[in-house]
Order: C-alpha cells, then structure tokens, then sequence
C-alpha cells in the first residue's frame, strides 16, 4: 500500500515535471545555446574538423535552427550520440533537437513517442561488390558474405531482402563504418551493405574506387530527418518550418548570395513572406521576422548546403537524385509559406 | 734410458673455452640451438618474426608525415615508392594529435589540463617515492581541489568551500570522538560535511564570489575529449576507489551485521555486472529517471559508476592481502592495546597493501583502460574522437594509424605503471623472508 502510494507519488510528480518542462523553445532561449544530438562522425553528415568545429550537413540544419532562434549560428552545443544512445538522449531531454540521419520509422515516430519534423535526405540502402566478382544485380547475390553494421535498420532490411528473393546469406555482423571497409576491403565480406550516401562515401576512399561496383537496386526507403520529442508542437513547428525555408529557398532561387538584396523587398511575395519582408510567419512561431533570414545566412539554402557537404563537388559526391526539388524530378516538396 | 712415462710436472695454462660454448656463438648454441627440436622451434620463431617485421616495420617507417588529405597520402607515396601498397598515413596524426590528446577543450586554455598533470606529477612524488620532500605533502593533499578547478574552472571559491566542508567533517570526528565515541563520532562528521556541502557553503560561495570574485574561465564537460577525458577518468576512479576499496574490504571482514551485509551486497553485485551496463546505466537510465532538465553531468555521472566498479575490484584485492596476513598480526595489535582504527592503520593496512601492490596495480592499468569503453556512449574519449576524425572527408577510409597512436598514448601510461609496481615491490620486499 505505502510502496504503491510512492510509486504513485513519483508518477504525479514525473509527469508534472514532464509538463513543466514542455516549452522547449523557452528553455534553449533561457540557457542560451540549442542542445543538439548529432552522429559521433559520419562522412558528410557530421564530423569535427581539426579545430574541433563540427561540420556536416546535419550540423547545417542544427545550426540553421540555432541562427533562427537565438541568432547564432555557433550558439549550439553539438552532443554526439551513438545509435545506442540517441533516442534517449532526446527523451530524456539531454538534447532539443536530434539531427542524427535517423531513419523516420512507424515505430520511432509513434511507439518511441518522438515527432520527426520533416525529411532532410532520402537514403535507401544499397549494395556494394567487387567489380570482378561480375555481379550486376543483387538478385545475383545467393550465397554471398554481407558485411552488415548490427543493430541498425539495414539488418532488418537485408533479411527481408534475401527472404522475399528466396536467397541465402552469409551475414559478417560489424560495429562501425569504418570497419566494415577494413573487412571488406580486405575480403572477409563479398558485399558491403548500407545506406546508399555512406556506400558512396566509402568507395570514395577506396585506393582504388573503379574496381568497386554499387549495385543499381535501392532495397529500402531510409528517409533520414530530424526530430524532436512528442508534446511541444511549438518546437517540433519550428525545427520543421526551418526546414522548410531551407528547401523553399531553394525552389525560389534564395541563396546565401543574393538573400541580403532580397530581403529588401522583391516581386514575388512568396519570398517576401518567407523572407519576413511581408506577413507576420515569424510571429506565429514565437520567433521575430527575420528567423528564415538568420537559417539561410549560415549555410546557404538546402542545395547550397547539400552541395557543400555532399554534393558532387565533394569527395563524397553524391547526386541529388531523390533529393532534388519536386520541379526537378526529386521528392523536396516543402508546404507553401503562406 | 728411463721407461718412465711422461708425467705433467706443471699445470697446464688456462685454455679460452672453444669458441662455440662461449660469447654471442655459445649464447646461440646454448639458449636457440641445443637440440635439433629447438632448432626447429627457433627457425620457424624468426621466420615468423622476420614476417610480421617485413609487413610492419617498411610500413611504419616509409610513411607520410605531411599531407592535407588521406588521397593526398596515397598521392605522395606512389610518386615516392611507385605502386607499391602498405605505406602508413601518419600525416593523419601530425594534423589531429593535439584533438587525440585534448578534445575539444579550448585551445588558449590548454594549459590548464597540461598545469594540472604536471601538478599531479609532484601531488603524487611524496607518494610514490619516499625520497622526496614531505612538505609536498600539502600539495597532495590539496589536489583534489585543484584538479576539478583547473580543469573546469569557475570560481576559486567552490573547491574552498567544499575542502571546508572536509575540515569541518575531520574536526567533529576529533571533537567528538572522546565524547559520543567513535561511532557516533563518525556519524556526526559526515553530518557536519555534508550540512556545510548542502546547506551553508553554497551561500558562502555566491557570497564570496560576488565581492570577492577570482575565477578561471568555464569550460564545460562536453568540451573534455580526448585523452585528457581518459586520463580524467582514469586518474580519478584511481584516486577515489583506492580508500572506497580499502573501507569496502575493512567492511566485508567486520562484524557488524549490517556493513558487512551493505559491503558483500555492493561488492557482489557490482562485479557481477558488466563495466558497459553501469555506463549505459549512467548514460541513459539516470537520465530517464532523473527529472527532465536536470543538470547532472555526463562525465561526473561516468566517473562515478567507474570509480564504484574499480572499488569493488579493488576491495577483494585488499581482502586478499588482509587475507594473506597471519592471524598473529590481529592478535599482536590487540594484545598491544591498539583500537581497532589504530591496528588497521598501524599494523593490519601497511602490511596488507604491501602484500596487494601488484593486484592493485593490475586493476589500476585494467580500469585505465576500460576508459575507452565511454567511446560506446557517445563520449569523445581517443577512440571516439578516432571515429569522428574519420568521419571527415580527407580522412576517411583511414585506419591503423589512429588506432596506432592510441595504442601508444596507452602503452606509455600502462608500461610506467606497471614498472613502477615492481619498482615499488623490489623496494618493499614483499616476501616474507
């Protein structure tokens, strides 16, 4: 009876503090700095460079979202989480955002109580051989030894993979990206399976790139984006509506460059309501006027910050593909700013 | 004439021995070559050595030093040795050594970690080596202070306030102890620190700090990285699971029902449990139960689940040296009128740690480095840091290299300590003759 009553007691209490600890944006106002869970490194994404600056194009969206909220773009204090510790970190509130290529999943999104704000990449996971294994479709690929990070979604996915296609496999269960390279490169594995962008960022490092081969077939969605916790729909908008400037910037040609001269007024009245020239968005999110302005100045928009980090240019050099604007054939589609 | 035969009449001189059984030719014959089975056995040891040596050794050494990027690496090496493979990037480690060693910790204040392990150097001679000036006594003892200050900065005042507290707590146990007896004593001590810790210190320390305000700049804990975070760590669990070993295994052997139970209870349970869980525990489940928006530091939180697991390991070491001692040491101190403190820190403990010194030593080297183990919880201790470095474009796809230089911050570390152990035991004679 008496445990029962603590018990019950702890529960009031959890939630109380669960309520009073709802205004997210009040809290990175107050204590200065966006708390923001990023990867312990993953190429293109996020990584600290030799002055111990995080870099990446998650890191470009964490500091898009800080520059939009409290006006620095360096006010951000990058919290490296592991695919172990990631979710926790958010839900017990150690960080306010996590931007951590997460896969948006049923499950994550609905069971783990989280809300992702939107897609910042389109993956999918993807094969890669040996050339002179002259393999050309993973419907080739019974029979062979996967390298296949544990854990991670892409187990799942080659399992179901191989069982829809009555193929057998031999799984090489490793622990990071930089190993399962060491093993495949040195033939403990057949085939290196991921998410396509790290299977191109690892064949970029090959001594040798044209001698490996990644397949054609993409056998899984993996959209990859940020998210915040259930409950603090505020918040959750403005990490979404942030976004969705980068990607709406895009589509109506405002760059890094030429955004100063925009913002002094243009024709197209989109750009002014998204530029906080004209309407009052900013206001509906808590946020002054200029908030769209602080996110884009920092990185450019979504291609320029694409572009910098993995784009073709980059020694990663992934394509848009999926991940071009909806008028060029990819899937960003941001929701009008009206 | 005579048919005697030749008898010696003087000794012969002294011959040198042949020169197969003597010098570097009678050292081979004698320790490599003595029979055909260890011939055999020592052909097939070279041949393996002269493998491993032909693959390491021109890969070590016809390496890189300088280069922006691990392609650029590859560049230079194929100009200078052709096409040839297996060449070490350490350019890697010329541009990011200083990030291994301190993280991200700000780079106009690394003089503070560096202060701080110099000073540690000098806290622990008086230690370590009983040659040196005991007035450096003071500094050990003050140590603990200071490390936290210089590491995190802040005010002066904090780590003065909380020394008081420890002055407050030894001066109720010598008050007192004549009074309420020793028990109580004890029990009153700990009040009497933590009331001040709790209560009257932090008014003391917003009090001091605005009128008389001498501080070092912030640095916050997520901004420890590197090996400076490992030897943080490590140096701490060290210092703080030595006496918290010695009371748990004073503990386990006492007669009193309850400490005795709370001793084998936490010892049992704590070895009983994997490193990697106590640090999930303190990463994420501390985190869920504790309420939202507490502040309760990452790195504090890893030092304590550290320091307990190593105490637990270090107090059935200790029990193992009280164990060693004969029972005639017990009966001496008591038939000499000693209480039961002044027998363990008299007679009992001296002897006891001498005894433990190498199994302490080994689970020192052994909790210094499971500290890489924080890499698992997002803690950018070398290892971390290693795969955060490889994350970058010009470097990713290396490998060996980083975990080489790792390997030898550690190595140095651990090969000191361990000579140290034998240092110490050569000195002590632990055996008894």
């Amino acid at each position: 009876m008496k445990t029962s009553f603590v018990l019950g007691a702890l529960t009031v209490a959890g939630l109380a503090a669960g309520a009073a600890a709802a205004g997210t944006l009040d809290d990175v106002k107050a204590r200065g700095t966006l708390n923001c869970g990023v990867s312990t490194g993953l190429v293109g994404f996020a990584a600290p460079n030799a002055s111990g600056e995080w870099e990446g194009f998650d890191v470009g969206l964490c500091r898009a979202v800080a520059a939009a909220v409290l006006g620095d773009s360096n006010a951000v204090e990058f919290i490296p989480t592991t695919g172990k510790t990631r979710f926790t970190a958010l839900a017990s509130g150690e960080v306010d955002l996590l931007a951590r290529n997460t896969t948006w999943t049923f499950s994550r999104d609905v069971d783990l109580k989280f809300e992702f704000t939107g897609v910042n990449y389109y993956d999918g996971q993807g094969f890669m051989v040996p050339t002179e294994l002259g393999v050309s479709s993973a419907k080739e690929l019974d029979g062979a030894t996967v390298c296949i990070q544990t854990g991670t979604t892409t187990e799942l996915n080659l399992a179901d993979f191989f069982r829809s296609n009555n193929m057998n496999y031999e799984p090489v269960p490793i622990e990071t990206n930089a190993e399962a390279q060491q093993q495949y490169l040195a033939g403990a594995c057949d085939v290196y399976t991921t998410d396509a962008s790290g299977l191109a960022a690892t064949r970029a490092t090959f001594e040798n790139p044209g001698a490996h081969v990644v397949l054609p077939e993409i056998i899984s969605k993996e959209p990859l984006g940020p998210l915040v916790r259930h409950g603090d729909n505020n918040w959750g908008d403005i990490v979404r509506w942030t976004l969705n400037a980068l990607i709406t910037a895009e589509e109506l040609g405002v760059t890094s460059a030429n955004m100063a001269e925009m913002a002094s007024g243009t024709n197209n009245p989109e750009i002014n309501r998204l530029l906080g020239t004209e309407g009052t968005l900013g206001e509906m999110l808590g946020l002054d006027a200029e908030w769209a302005q602080r996110a884009l100045a920092v990185g450019g928009n979504y291609g320029e910050l694409f572009e910098a980090n993995i784009g073709a240019s980059t020694p990663i050099g992934l394509a848009r593909g999926l991940n071009a604007q909806w008028k060029n054939g990819g899937l960003l589609y941001s929701p009008p700013f009206r | 004439m005579s048919d005697t035969s030749f008898v010696r009449q003087e000794m012969l001189s002294e011959q040198p021995a042949p020169a197969s059984s003597v010098g570097f030719l009678g050292w081979i014959k004698n320790n490599l070559f003595s029979t055909w089975f260890n011939s055999i056995l020592t052909v097939i040891a070279l041949g393996f050595v002269w493998y491993i040596l032909a693959g390491v050794l021109p890969w070590t050494f016809l390496s890189v030093w300088n280069a922006g990027s691990l392609s650029e690496c590859r560049e230079i090496a194929r100009q200078v040795w052709g096409e040839s493979h297996g060449h070490a990037c350490w350019a890697v480690i010329n541009d990011r050594w200083i990030q291994l060693l301190f993280g991200f910790y700000p780079s106009h204040l690394y003089w503070r970690p560096i202060l701080a392990f110099v000073l540690l150097g000098f806290a622990l001679a008086p230690v370590l080596f009983p040659q040196s000036s005991r007035k450096l006594l003071i500094l050990s003892g003050l140590y603990p202070f200071i490390l936290p200050w210089l590491m995190w900065g802040g005010s002066i005042w904090s780590p003065i306030m909380a020394l008081i507290g420890f002055v407050m707590g030894y001066l109720a146990i010598k008050n007192l102890s004549e009074r309420i007896g020793q028990l109580g004593a004890i029990f009153s001590s700990i009040f009497a620190a933590f009331l001040w810790w709790l209560l009257i210190g932090p008014v003391f320390v917003d009090l001091l700090s605005a009128n008389i305000p001498i501080a070092l700049e912030s640095v916050a804990s997520r901004d420890f990285g590197g090996f400076v975070l490992a030897l943080l760590i490590g140096i701490v669990a060290i210092v703080c699971s030595l006496p918290i070993g010695i009371i748990l295994a004073l503990g386990r052997q006492s007669d009193l029902i309850i400490v005795k139970a709370f001793s084998v209870a936490f010892i049992e349970f704590i070895r009983g449990v994997p490193l990697i869980t106590l640090l999930f525990v303190a990463s994420l489940l501390l985190n869920l139960f504790l309420p939202p928006g507490t502040e309760f530091d990452i790195i504090l939180r890893v030092m304590i689940m550290v320091t307990l697991f190593s105490s637990a390991y270090m107090a059935e070491v200790i029990r193992g040296g009280l164990a060693a001692l004969p029972k005639g040491q017990y009966e001496g101190a008591d038939s000499l009128g000693l209480d039961y403190w002044q027998a363990q820190r008299l007679i009992i403990m001296p002897q006891a740690l001498k005894v433990s010194i190498p199994g302490i030593v080994s689970t020192f080297i052994g909790l210094f480095k499971d500290t890489t183990l924080v890499s698992i919880i997002g803690l950018m201790d070398p290892l971390g840091l290693s795969q955060g470095i490889r994350a970058n474009a010009e470097w990713n796809g290396i490998y060996w290299e980083l975990f080489a230089f790792i390997a030898l911050l550690f190595f140095v570390v651990c090969f000191s300590m361990s000579r140290y152990s034998m240092y110490l035991e050569r000195k002590l004679q632990t055996d008894h003759r």
